[in-house]
């Protein structure tokens, strides 16, 4: 029974006053807590089984990722030279792409058929449950294409010390897409034109990522030091860590109003 | 009169319409002391040539751009906190002044650029992070468009808006970050390298700029008001308005 600070004040002045005490005051500690980090857990282990229970649909974007870098030599040419220098930057739009096209699974069928309100009405803080949505939208789009990258990278004959910095650089980016992509998610949920909507508003603001993803490893293959880039890349993953649940749950607000 | 009534549409409607002419004056008279000082008295660069005299547009309208993007997260900022309907009106009015001063940054920046880098377009740091607040803009204004309640349009398009203010440091801070084929910036507050009357026709220019965007931005919003609000009593009431 340890009421802290002012009620507990007033409680005691009361009592010696002689005045009936609710003492529901009291129950501040028996209140159930509703954390973060369960909210966070959930949010991850609901999205991570929906994803799973659906390998289909995430093996078709991770193989639309897998064709997408596999269009470019064709496009350009098989020279080897070429293709090195390309391959960094294939490798980076593509993922911005894929990202880009898992997105509507993040919220657009909660929205459709009302779970995303349910979620939006429950006790527990709302950037939390979104953050654990979008962990594992990371988990199931992000992660598989910074594993796939050292294979694709294989097509490109890129050299394997930059591709450690590709890998790292994607590794601190892919976060980030999946961060600023949920903000678009939500923005454009029962909103017309769909798709190419959600890349107007959002590819524009992966941009940064991309310059700084890509430069890394351009800067290594000149022979200069990738740190800058992926210093620059991580500290956007903070901003965007902590920015982008908030706003996503003021998004999502707006959307169930 | 309380400032606060100004938050009304019904009190800022007349306001707004007694006002603008002023702005649109004051920008048709600083246009036309700024193109003068600019075109006529300005002397020619000993780098380039007469080309240089592209700046007296296409510099206040990149302030310009950068700026109303700011005014409008601003008023986007302040639609969410207070929930007002009149600063989401005003983030609607500004999108599209804001999208055409990005336009005409780049368009003149081009045709700049031809003759002095001898290239219409190059892939630096302040030219791309001018393009991709023009698709902040298009973005903005699409969302906008997308969303049938105008409410939550109003307030999805802060939210927008406020994220993508993000990138407006990024613009102000890519020369020095980048530091490639754009020259560094002329003016700065610590001092300028440019000679004074083109700095005075500049910023004749840069108030023209404004005074044009205030002006603009006013008929806009009043037309906003007539639209979002043609179901109230002081709409119908207002006198040269015939109701079908």
């Amino acid at each position: 029974m340890s009421v802290k600070g002012r009620p507990e004040r007033e409680y005691r002045s009361a009592q010696r006053e002689g005045h009936s005490v609710i003492t529901a005051v009291a129950t501040f500690d028996d209140a159930p807590h509703y954390g973060a980090l369960a909210a966070i857990r959930w949010g991850v282990a609901r999205d991570l089984r929906l994803a799973l229970r659906s390998r289909s649909e995430l093996a078709v974007q991770i193989l639309f990722y897998v064709i997408v870098v596999s269009l470019f030599p064709l496009a350009s040419s098989p020279e080897r030279a070429l293709l090195a220098a390309l391959g960094p930057g294939v490798l980076w739009v593509a993922a911005l792409l894929a990202s880009l096209l898992s997105l509507s699974r993040l919220f657009a069928s909660d929205f459709g058929d009302g779970t995303l309100e349910q979620i939006a009405l429950s006790p527990y803080p709302l950037p939390a449950l979104v953050g654990g949505k979008i962990l594992a939208h990371w988990l199931t789009t992000g992660l598989p294409m910074v594993v796939l990258a050292p294979v694709l990278a294989l097509q490109y004959g890129i050299e394997p010390y930059v591709l450690n910095v590709i890998v790292l650089s994607l590794l601190l980016g892919t976060p980030v897409l999946s961060l600023l992509g949920a903000i678009g998610a939500a923005l454009t949920l029962g909103a017309r034109g769909g798709g190419s909507l959600l890349a107007l508003l959002i590819l524009p603001l992966y941009v940064p990522v991309l310059i700084f993803g890509a430069g890394s490893a351009d800067a290594v293959r000149a022979g200069l030091s990738a740190s800058p880039n992926l210093s620059l890349i991580a500290a956007g993953l903070l901003i965007a860590l902590v920015g982008a649940p908030f706003a996503t749950a003021a998004a999502v607000r707006i959307a169930l109003d | 009169m309380n400032l606060y009534q100004l938050s009304s549409p019904a009190t800022f409607y007349p306001i707004a319409g007694r006002l603008a002419p002023w702005f649109a004056w004051a920008a048709a008279i600083c246009a036309a002391t700024g193109l003068w000082i600019g075109f006529g008295v300005a002397p020619t660069d000993f780098q380039q040539g007469d080309a240089y005299r592209i700046i007296f547009i296409h510099v206040p309208a990149a302030w310009m751009s950068m700026f109303v993007y700011i005014v409008m997260a601003f008023w986007g900022v302040i639609a969410l906190s207070f929930n007002t309907r009149l600063s989401a009106m005003m983030a609607q009015a500004l999108a599209p002044t804001g999208a055409w001063m990005t336009f005409i940054a780049l368009w003149t920046g081009a045709f700049w650029g031809r003759p002095t880098w001898g290239t219409y377009w190059a892939w630096d740091a302040r030219m791309t992070s001018e393009l991709i607040l023009l698709f902040l803009y298009f973005g903005v204004i699409a969302l906008r468009n997308a969303l049938d309640d105008p409410r939550r349009a109003d307030r999805a398009c802060a939210v927008l808006s406020i994220v993508g203010a993000v990138n407006i440091p990024i613009i102000y801070f890519s020369v020095v970050w980048w530091n490639t084929l754009h020259q560094g910036a002329s003016v700065s507050p610590t001092g300028s390298k440019m000679n004074t009357i083109m700095l005075t026709g500049m910023l004749v220019m840069s108030f023209a700029a404004w005074f044009y965007a205030i002006a603009v931005v006013l008929w806009r919003v009043r037309a906003i008001i007539l639209e979002r609000e043609r179901g109230s009593a002081w709409i119908a009431a207002l006198p040269g308005l015939a109701r079908a």
